[in-house]
């Protein structure tokens, strides 16, 4: 039986490992909506950090762009300061935040009156509507979602067949990629198109290859020919793909602010673990030296 | 009775020591059972998972309190006060990673611990309460995970406590207006709500501690009737056991921080990776998500659920699927307990590991067609398992020859690995 068992165990993970190998067909096997493309992201895997640099033309699209009808409202004007994210000087965050289109409201002045005001620093990055109401009356009836946590709350499937799925798991566990959420937003972003001839588009809507059904209410945000330019000294050419680029990296860290700082802590757990745990195997295998198991 | 009667071999040495110990043997009681306690000299990492599970346990309830001091359970802020935790308190995304990591963590090792008491007959007499005790405990964590789910009060909490709570209203099929009662009685009201929600808030604080009892009633069923082993067999003379500590303890301490390499890979570095995107779109009951999907842990479950044409039939099934466990010390008609000694069953043991596994993925489709198919044939395998291969094949089964004791058995494999250098 001591024979037999390791051979087995051999010959089901060689079966195992190349049924993948089978299938390449099988992969065309994809539900709806179009295959997410994995983007390279700064941010991505667990050695993944934000760009700053890239955080702050992400911001400045958000600004000329995305403002005009969405809000940021978890995000407050300080985290555009903090370390970890855009880390804008606090002068100009300050300057920013009183010179925000959009004014804070439903406070009561000393008589008891509402009054509306500039945001200061602790306050959110509010949009242009004050309630979802308003939103939607302005919108044709659809609601500009808030962005604080859009990467997040999206998700984009790896498409493919049922034998392949555990091992693009694994290799995602393997990496730590979670960056599904950014890869969806960049394709829709970018997604915009002609619709096809026979698709019956919907008043007012406009065709989009990653949305799920490929009508969407949001006008595309960004073209090719009107996009935002970034500041000559940054060195970077404003585009519709860097745009999109940037303004996702930006909500990414709008979603998730201290991913910087969870890996960095997280590097020094793992290196930590790992020796306790080579430590406390060497102290087990001393111990039990001392009998036959 | 299996396990070696053992003494304590405890000895104040203090004068404060010697008082207590006439008074109330605590450290006398402990030093029997977490120091002397017999413990079989073969067993394998698979038997850490025990001390791994203790640890999750604890690990859960301490993030657990301290995430409770920031979390308000009502409708209206129970999404931003997690948002809050997650941004604005010091370390907050820690500990909610932690915890929420914790539960899948949690669920996972219980899984290898039941698969591990399934392969080696750990469930056969004379441990069957200490069996019975542990489904119990699976039951309570799952009551305990489902309505922590709910707290972040977002899209898959919502739907995932609106399908789950609705399950209760096909008993209207048994007794008219049963069900509805019991359902708006679970709800406090006429839908999901905020009211839910704090219930559910208050029976997640709750059950924990429950859980921690029963647990010690697992713990003490365990001292009593000892450790099983890879073998199945006992510990019959002295030289079979050694020393709980520093024996199983050091293995037990290696394990577990294997172990924790896992989890905190997962809080630090994947924390959202066993969670739905859709927790993070806060709850709207005017919006149905296009898939409700519950936690990977309970998905075998789901689709077991989903694969019985009749709404109270699935969820008769989905029940039954964890009530039949209750039934194994009983079910399995086989003379020897570790399924390494049988060279038939062996194979449906795997056959059933696949099988859970397959029904957990299917449970993450939509019920269509071929996985509704699927999903039946496996469903019916499950059951199978325990109702018609357990009693059968443990009939007709020969059993290789089994070893005559603990030593016999470790003193054979390891005169096999002599021709090697000894090293132990």
């Amino acid at each position: 039986m001591k024979l037999v068992q390791p051979r087995w165990r051999i010959a089901a993970l060689a079966l195992v490992g190349a049924l993948p190998l089978l299938g390449g067909a099988a992969q065309a096997e994809s539900g709806h909506g179009a295959a997410i493309e994995r983007q390279d992201w700064t941010f991505g895997g667990f050695t993944g950090q934000y760009d700053q640099a890239q955080l702050q033309r992400g911001f400045q699209v958000f600004q000329q762009v995305c403002s005009a009808c969405h809000s940021l409202k978890r995000v407050k004007f300080r985290n555009l300061v903090q370390p970890g994210g855009p880390q804008f000087p606090e002068e100009s965050v300050k300057a920013l935040a009183k010179a925000w289109p959009y004014q804070i409201s439903g406070e009561l002045d000393d008589q008891g009156n509402p009054i509306d005001r500039l945001p200061g620093l602790p306050d959110p990055i509010i949009g242009p509507y004050k309630n979802d109401v308003q939103a939607r009356a302005a919108q044709n009836g659809a609601l500009p979602p808030d962005l604080s946590l859009i990467v997040k709350a999206r998700s984009a499937e790896q498409p493919s067949a049922w034998y392949n799925q555990w091992l693009l798991m694994l290799r995602d566990i393997a990496i730590g990629y979670q960056e599904g959420g950014a890869d969806y937003l960049y394709a829709l972003l970018t997604g915009y198109h002609e619709p096809p001839a026979d698709m019956h588009m919907q008043d007012g809507m406009n065709y989009n290859v990653a949305f799920p059904g490929h009508q969407l209410a949001m006008p595309p945000p960004l073209s090719k020919d009107a996009f935002v330019d970034y500041q000559p000294e940054s060195g970077v050419k404003g585009s519709l793909d860097q745009n999109a680029r940037d303004v996702t990296a930006f909500l990414a860290w709008a979603s998730d602010p201290t991913l910087d700082g969870r890996k960095r802590l997280g590097w020094q757990v793992m290196l930590y673990l790992l020796i306790t745990t080579v430590l406390l195997f060497l102290v087990k295998k001393k111990i039990w030296s001392r009998v036959e198991h | 009775m299996s396990g070696l009667p053992h003494e304590s071999t405890y000895e104040p040495t203090t004068a404060v020591g010697k008082w207590l110990d006439a008074r109330l043997p605590i450290f006398r009681m402990l030093h029997a059972q977490a120091v002397d306690f017999p413990t079989p000299r073969n067993l394998n990492y698979w038997w850490t998972f025990g001390g791994i599970l203790t640890f999750m346990l604890v690990a859960q309830i301490v993030t657990g309190v301290v995430l409770a001091m920031h979390y308000q359970p009502s409708a209206e802020a129970a999404f931003d006060s997690i948002e809050a935790i997650r941004r604005d308190v010091n370390f907050g995304w820690l500990l909610r990673n932690l915890h929420a990591v914790g539960a899948s963590m949690f669920f996972l090792a219980a899984y290898v611990h039941i698969f591990r008491g399934l392969y080696y007959g750990s469930y056969k007499a004379p441990r069957e309460v200490l069996w019975i005790l542990g489904v119990l405990i699976f039951l309570v964590m799952m009551a305990t995970a489902f309505m922590g789910y709910s707290l972040p009060w977002g899209q898959m909490s919502l739907w995932g406590v609106t399908v789950i709570t609705n399950l209760f209203s096909s008993l209207d099929s048994i007794w008219k207006g049963l069900g509805t009662t019991i359902v708006e009685w679970l709800w406090g009201g006429f839908s999901v709500s905020g009211v839910t929600l704090n219930r559910f808030y208050a029976l997640h604080y709750l059950l924990p501690f429950v859980l921690a009892a029963v647990v010690g009633l697992h713990l003490w069923a365990l001292h009593v009737v000892g450790q099983n082993s890879p073998t199945g067999l006992d510990i019959k003379t002295s030289s079979d056991a050694v020393p709980f500590t520093p024996y199983a303890t050091s293995k037990d301490a290696a394990g577990l921080f294997a172990f924790l390499l896992l989890f905190c890979w997962f809080a630090f570095f994947l924390p959202d990776y066993l969670g739905h995107a859709d927790n993070y779109t806060p709850a709207n009951p005017m919006v149905t998500p296009p898939h409700i999907v519950p936690e990977w842990y309970f998905l075998p479950f789901y689709a077991i659920l989903r694969a019985i044409p009749s709404k109270l039939g699935g969820v008769i099934a989905m029940f039954s699927a964890i009530a039949v466990l209750l039934f194994v010390p009983w079910l399995d008609t086989s003379r020897v307990r570790s399924t390494k000694y049988r060279p038939v069953y062996r194979w449906f043991f795997w056959l059933f590991a696949f099988t859970c596994l397959a029904l957990g993925w299917l449970g993450s489709k939509p019920a269509e067609a071929e996985y509704v198919f699927w999903a039946r044939v496996f469903t019916f395998y499950y059951f199978a398992h325990f109702l018609i291969v357990m009693p059968l094949v443990g009939w007709f089964e020969t059993p290789l020859k089994v070893p005559g004791s603990i030593t016999e058995a470790v003193l054979a494999k390891n005169k096999g690995a002599k021709l090697a250098p000894a090293k132990s």
